[in-house]
């Protein structure tokens, strides 16, 4: 199992890599964009009605934010050494646990928009794989380039105006009742679903036409018999190789589809740190994302050694 | 499918569980991250949670709350409120006037409208009076009073440090849920003496970010009170048999901010010419699809108080607008810009998009100020940069929408906005003594001739020298579910008034 070892090692070598290259470029970010980050985080604070500059200087006060930059970031690297993040400078909870709670939503919608996309796929790719050519494959090429063209904003107003408001099957948004998460799921999901599908069609394709599968149906089995002992495994391969590097696009989606559905999780969370320029959430935030990223290749890494024995 | 099968024939057999159980849904686009009166606060006094001492009715002026009346004493400094008898908190305990007092002292001590009234002391005098004294005669006091942050709370929700722990009221719901930053629900409180028993048991709040969702949410159903939607989307849900679109003008206003100490807008006639240059109607009409919108003073008539009837309106005049112009010294220059003494007539607006026609708008005035012969650029970043631009002095003009019900009487903004070094969100490098003066007065007498005359000459001193020019009006467009009945929107929004609403049977 030296492959595996080797793939968990450099996965945590990014991690750390991730960890060190986000804070600091959160830290140094900030301070870059235009406006005042006091009167950000003030108005983050008591809502723009109420934003003065009295009340700036308060938060400046308060908050130290006047201090040199140095100083300041070196008091932050000291604080996540410790394995501190802070507290929020908006609400004043500890990073930690506001994280904690909207890590959890967006896991969730990861994770479902993941199942979407690894059931929906390479079945749909598999049954168009089986008849090249054929209506389902056709009909398959219109459906997965339309899905991969339309953002994910699009989808999302699309899919709520359908199975919200004209059929009235699901909530429109929300994230309180369990339905609440198929929408977005498949907003996210859809997507990720059209290209595994696409490659799942032509792995089928390579896998039914290479000579160990003509030598199956020579030893007698059923071409149903042969498809369910050959395809699904070495599908799955290229399948898995892709979605791992589609997996930006799944990180990149929960920002618009979480802001979309009024879902509480960590991509909603950051882009509302970099309006109020909440550095500690913004930090937060932006690390776990990376580590939800590597995280997740990390499994790639590990699904693909366990479906693939070259590699261990 | 067995599980769904007896829960129908449940359904079917308890007439009452249908509609009466279920939970009222509003859904508006501000986050409850904190329970923290001086932040959130407004979300919680308008879902019927928490009161303050002094509420407002549609016109702004104070109705009782928590408050069952109040004296002025002669010399017009001491305020006396008595608190309504039987009130309690949602613990349980009485309200104490020594309770409400130092709810108030703490508001005072948090960044908010309180913090700028001239109080010299809040204190209880027996257990039902809170008396309240000023340096000076202020009688916009009471409206302060009902400010959201000025909301009162029990002395168990707060703890050792000053932070809130609980949000223990004394409104006609108390919070059963709390899931920052999108979510809360209430529970009548069966305690409330305020008012006749709501006939709605439960009710949700729902931060939903986006407009298009919220509208989306109204029509199919899930919402049942949908506020701050946009106009387009309201085209849509007229269609929809499921809900009902009220559009209420609200005392907002779309200004620009001009910076009066720069060379090109020193002069009043320069400013004058911005003014008229701006096509109202067009903006009114294309942008925010309200004709009515388009203002033609600073106050909107919902302010009936400080609207002034008989105000010349404004107008656009582009000729008038050149002569103006000229008439200040400004030439043809190059490219149709005007120049004086070799300096073009050119400055940048500032504007946010956090409200989304602003951007839009801005492009408008853009191009009508072009035909006069003004180049004005459009810096689109963040609402606080116009508070920044005008502490550093960067600020050439802004953009803006400036609530003037935060308070409820808009005196509270105005003496923000206008006092002798004019206001972050107000005038810039123009003050008025004769305005500082009338405002001053406003704030110290009583008797409803004369405040009619000082808010008047007020509104004509702005109508004249524009140190801040109004572009529209806003609406506020709430769409309601019609299983609603006695559904009133509030144009100051202070309230959604849940409690006075009951399901249609």
């Amino acid at each position: 199992m030296g492959g595996v070892a080797r793939a968990l090692l450099r996965r945590a070598v990014q991690a750390a890599l991730v960890v060190i290259l986000v804070s600091a470029l959160c830290f140094t970010l900030v301070r870059i964009l235009p406006g005042d980050q006091a009167l950000r985080i003030a108005e983050g604070r008591y809502g723009y009605d109420r934003v003065t500059a009295a009340a700036a200087d308060a938060v400046r006060a308060e908050l130290g934010l006047d201090r040199p930059a140095i100083e300041q970031f070196a008091a932050w690297v000291g604080r996540l050494a410790r394995g501190d993040l802070g507290a929020s400078l908006v609400t004043g909870e500890r990073v930690v646990a506001e994280v904690a709670y909207q890590l959890g939503h967006s896991l969730m919608l990861a994770l479902a928009a993941l199942a979407i996309a690894l059931v929906i796929g390479p079945i749909l790719g598999l049954f168009a794989g089986l008849r090249p050519g054929g209506v389902v494959d056709q009909a398959g090429m219109v459906g997965a380039a339309a899905l991969r063209a339309m953002p994910v904003f699009a989808l999302g107003i699309g899919l709520m105006l359908v199975f919200g408001v004209a059929l009235g099957w699901l909530p429109v948004a929300g994230f309180h009742e369990a339905e609440n998460i198929i929408l977005p799921a498949l907003a996210l999901g859809l997507g990720l679903a059209a290209a595994s599908a696409r490659v799942a069609r032509d792995a089928t394709v390579a896998v039914t036409s290479a000579p160990f599968f003509r030598f199956a149906l020579l030893r007698g089995l059923t071409r149903a018999q042969a498809v369910w002992q050959h395809v699904p495994r070495n599908a799955a391969v290229p399948v898995l190789a892709y979605l791992g590097v589609q997996l930006a696009l799944l990180v990149e989606g929960v920002v618009v589809v979480e802001s979309l559905f009024g879902w509480p999780g960590i991509g909603h969370a950051l882009s509302h740190a970099i309006a109020a320029r909440d550095v500690p959430m913004l930090q937060g935030t932006a690390l776990s994302l990376g580590l939800i990223f590597v995280a997740l290749n990390a499994a790639t890494d590990l699904a693909m050694i366990a479906l693939d024995p070259r590699r261990r | 499918m067995r599980r769904a099968g007896l829960l129908l024939l449940a359904l079917a057999l308890w007439p009452g569980a249908t509609l009466a159980q279920q939970p009222l849904r509003v859904v508006a686009p501000f986050h409850v991250e904190s329970m923290e009166p001086s932040r959130d606060g407004f979300n919680f006094t308008r879902m019927g949670v928490a009161e303050n001492l002094v509420g407002a009715d549609d016109g702004g002026l104070p109705v009782p709350q928590l408050a069952e009346g109040w004296t002025l004493s002669e010399d017009r400094l001491t305020w006396r409120m008595t608190i309504r008898a039987g009130a309690t908190f949602h613990d349980g305990s009485p309200v104490l006037a020594e309770a409400v007092a130092a709810s108030l002292l703490r508001a005072r001590s948090k960044p908010g409208p309180l913090a700028n009234a001239p109080l010299t002391s809040i204190t209880a005098d027996g257990p039902r009076v809170v008396e309240l004294r000023t340096s000076t005669p202020f009688t916009p006091l009471l409206a302060f009073l009902a400010e959201s942050s000025a909301q009162i709370l029990a002395p168990a929700s707060w703890d050792e440090a000053g932070g809130i722990r609980a949000l223990i009221g004394t409104g006609p719901y108390r919070l059963v849920g709390f899931q920052p930053p999108f979510r809360f629900e209430v529970e009548r409180f069966e305690g409330w003496n305020g008012g006749p028993r709501p006939a709605i048991a439960r009710a949700i709040y729902e931060s939903v970010p986006r407009g298009e969702t919220r509208a989306l949410m109204a029509e199919s159903g899930r919402a049942d009170l949908a506020f701050t939607l946009d106009p387009a989307g309201t085209d849509r849900l007229r269609r929809s048999p499921r809900v009902e679109v009220r559009v209420m003008p609200i005392p907002r206003t779309q200004t620009i901010k001009l910076n009066a100490g720069l060379p090109i807008f020193a002069d009043v006639r320069a400013r004058q010419a911005v003014s008229l240059a701006i096509d109202r109607d067009g903006i009114a009409r294309g942008i925010l699809r309200s004709p009515g919108a388009a203002a033609t003073q600073f106050f909107p008539p919902t302010l009936a108080e400080w609207h002034v009837a008989g105000l010349a309106p404004l107008r656009r005049d582009p000729a008038e607008a050149r002569r103006l112009l000229a008439a200040a010294g400004w030439t043809a220059g190059p490219g149709g810009i005007l120049t004086r003494d070799g300096h073009p007539f050119r400055f940048t607006l500032r504007t946010f998009s956090t409200r989304p026609e602003l951007p839009v708008v801005a492009a408008a005035i853009q191009e009508s100020l072009r035909e006069v012969g003004i180049d004005m650029q459009i810096a689109v970043g963040v609402s606080s940069d116009i508070p920044a631009g005008h502490r550093d002095g960067t600020l050439e003009a802004g953009l803006m929408a400036r609530n003037f019900s935060q308070v409820p009487d808009p005196i509270g903004t105005l003496l923000a906005d206008f006092g002798p070094q004019g206001g972050d969100w107000g005038a810039m490098g123009w003050t008025s003594p004769e305005l500082v003066e009338r405002l001053a007065a406003l704030g110290r007498t009583t008797d409803p001739a004369e405040r009619a005359a000082l808010r008047q000459r007020a509104s004509a001193i702005l109508q004249a020298e524009m140190p801040v020019i109004p572009v529209a009006w806003y609406d506020l467009r709430v769409a309601i579910s019609r299983r609603l009945a006695n559904v009133s929107v509030d144009p100051l929004e202070l309230s959604y008034r849940i409690a006075a609403m009951r399901w249609v049977e």
